[in-house]
């Protein structure tokens, strides 16, 4: 009966899927909740800062540089057949803060810090370093979850705003060191089209999403982990593919509410 | 089951009667289907989170491989406790975590990373972290497995001393016969979740039950068979008579 075990095997899986989106939902909630420890011991986030963001510091800068230079290229490329070319500057920047900037950070972020994440966590379940906190009466959604979702939450938007900065040099050196646009329209016409509620406002709550989403993300997957080499792998996996695929599916979502008929 | 207290107790049978599972209902990890685990006049399961966190206070727990925390050096995995739960002041912290260290022997190693001890210098130190805040129950989950024949001497010496000037209760979850035998007062065998055979250690080396026998003496054949049951033998391998 093929047509039976089909049915099965999806009703397993849609079953398996909506529990675990339920255990997620309850795994943020406990994050939430049990956050208050964290902001007194402001230590334990900084710690966690300096691994999640200032770690993924030169993978934001370089892709940054060359996501910037490629749109100044791209850009200039178009302009020119509308003889556009001195609006490369608000092109490149709004392209950066409203798009690429959130989008391609959370992307490398997911990557980098997500996937460090949640092998950290597995590894930590499957040396029973997280049982033996329990056993010392230590809560460690508390202790060891929290700090690591608060710093991945206030990192996000930081590294994406570099990411932004970043790209907009380079889109600067390809743009008007390389090609030769006027610096002066390059800077000036950024700084009359870019809003700041509107597009850089706007790209800071995209990437605070997507922070959030890829930091529970990672840490539901390592905490929920099986405690084995092959468990922790798998968690790796499906934390890079999960985070992507709901980086981009919420930046549709945020995009059709923020800048819809704009 | 009973663990007085004062006493070293051992709980040995085969891999997957329920020795570890046992340690977790103690500790609180799990909820029992039936029956209870009192300890210090209050039942286990009843508990809420915060009376459970509590009573876990009064317990410490050395699991297989240490269970150090790798991000952490050996003075701040044992000192780890002392600052969750207490509002000692560090000076006083830096004293006690030395004076728990130099129990183990490992008073040196007080800078190190867990990655840098060996197996049985990390068990000594999980050992220091376990009995930080002075327990009145300390369980131990094969403290024994994979160490060399100094490090299984120094770790069952250090179980039996410990215990002793704590006057606490220690639980010792272990596959080793000889060397649990030496050090503790009572010990239980369990098979398939229930208690088999009970004795202090000369009682078991004495004792002409034949599971015991088998366990104690590791012979191969016995009450626990050899060969995994199955099928016929020429069955399987499709012969006629």
């Amino acid at each position: 009966m093929p047509a039976t075990k089909t049915i099965k095997i999806v009703g397993r899986r849609t079953i398996n899927a909506v529990w675990r989106i339920g255990m997620a939902a309850r795994f943020f909630f406990l994050t939430l909740l049990y956050s208050g420890s964290s902001f007194r011991r402001f230590h334990l986030i900084i710690k966690e800062l300096f691994s999640t963001g200032v770690m993924s510091l030169i993978i934001i800068i370089v892709a940054g540089l060359f996501v910037g230079m490629v749109l100044g290229l791209q850009g200039y490329e178009t302009l020119k057949r509308y003889g556009s070319e001195s609006a490369l500057g608000v092109m490149v920047a709004l392209g950066l803060v409203r798009e690429l900037g959130p989008v391609v950070a959370a992307l490398l972020f997911a990557s980098r810090a997500g996937s460090a994440m949640t092998a950290e966590i597995g590894l930590m379940k499957a040396t029973e370093q997280i049982s033996a906190m329990e056993m010392m009466a230590v809560n460690p959604i508390a202790r060891i979850v929290a700090p690591r979702f608060w710093a991945g939450v206030i990192s996000m938007p930081l590294l994406a705003a570099l990411f932004s900065a970043v790209g907009v040099f380079g889109g600067y050196f390809v743009g008007v060191v390389q090609i030769g646009v006027d610096e002066g329209s390059f800077w000036s016409q950024m700084q009359a089209a870019v809003d700041f509620r509107e597009d850089i406002l706007n790209g800071v709550i995209k990437s605070f999403v997507f922070g959030t989403a890829v930091t529970v993300i990672a840490l539901f997957e390592g905490y929920d982990a099986p405690p084995t080499a092959e468990g922790v792998s798998g968690a790796t996996t499906r934390t890079v593919v999960t985070s992507s695929l709901v980086i981009l599916m919420l930046d549709f979502v945020l995009t059709a509410i923020m800048f819809r008929g704009n | 089951m009973t663990f007085p207290k004062g006493k070293l107790i051992a709980i040995m049978g085969l891999s997957g009667c329920g020795k570890t599972t046992l340690l977790r209902h103690i500790g609180g990890a799990l909820k029992p289907a039936k029956g209870y685990v009192k300890m210090d006049g209050q039942v286990i399961h009843e508990l809420d989170q915060d009376g459970l966190y509590r009573m876990r206070r009064k317990m410490g727990m050395l699991f297989q491989f240490g269970a150090l925390f790798t991000d952490m050096s050996v003075f701040d995995n044992v000192a780890f406790q002392m600052r969750e739960h207490t509002d000692l002041p560090e000076e006083i912290i830096h004293d006690l975590v030395l004076m728990k260290l130099h129990a183990v022997g490992l008073r040196s190693t007080f800078n190190l990373m867990p990655s840098e001890l060996s197996g049985g210098m990390a068990r000594r130190v999980a050992l220091a972290r376990a009995v930080a805040l002075d327990p009145m129950l300390i369980m131990y989950d094969e403290p024994f497995a994979g160490l060399d024949p100094i490090s299984l001497t120094v770790v069952g010496d250090l179980i039996r001393r410990l215990n002793d000037a704590l006057g606490a209760t220690s639980i010792v979850v272990t596959h080793d016969v000889q060397e649990s035998l030496k050090i503790v007062d009572y010990v239980y065998f369990m098979a398939n979740g229930v208690i088999v055979a009970e004795g202090t250690p000369d009682e078991i080396r004495a004792s002409d039950e034949d599971f015991v026998r088998q366990f104690v003496h590791g012979e191969i054949d016995g009450p626990v068979p050899f060969h995994y049951p199955g099928g016929d033998y020429r069955q399987d391998l499709n012969l006629r008579d």
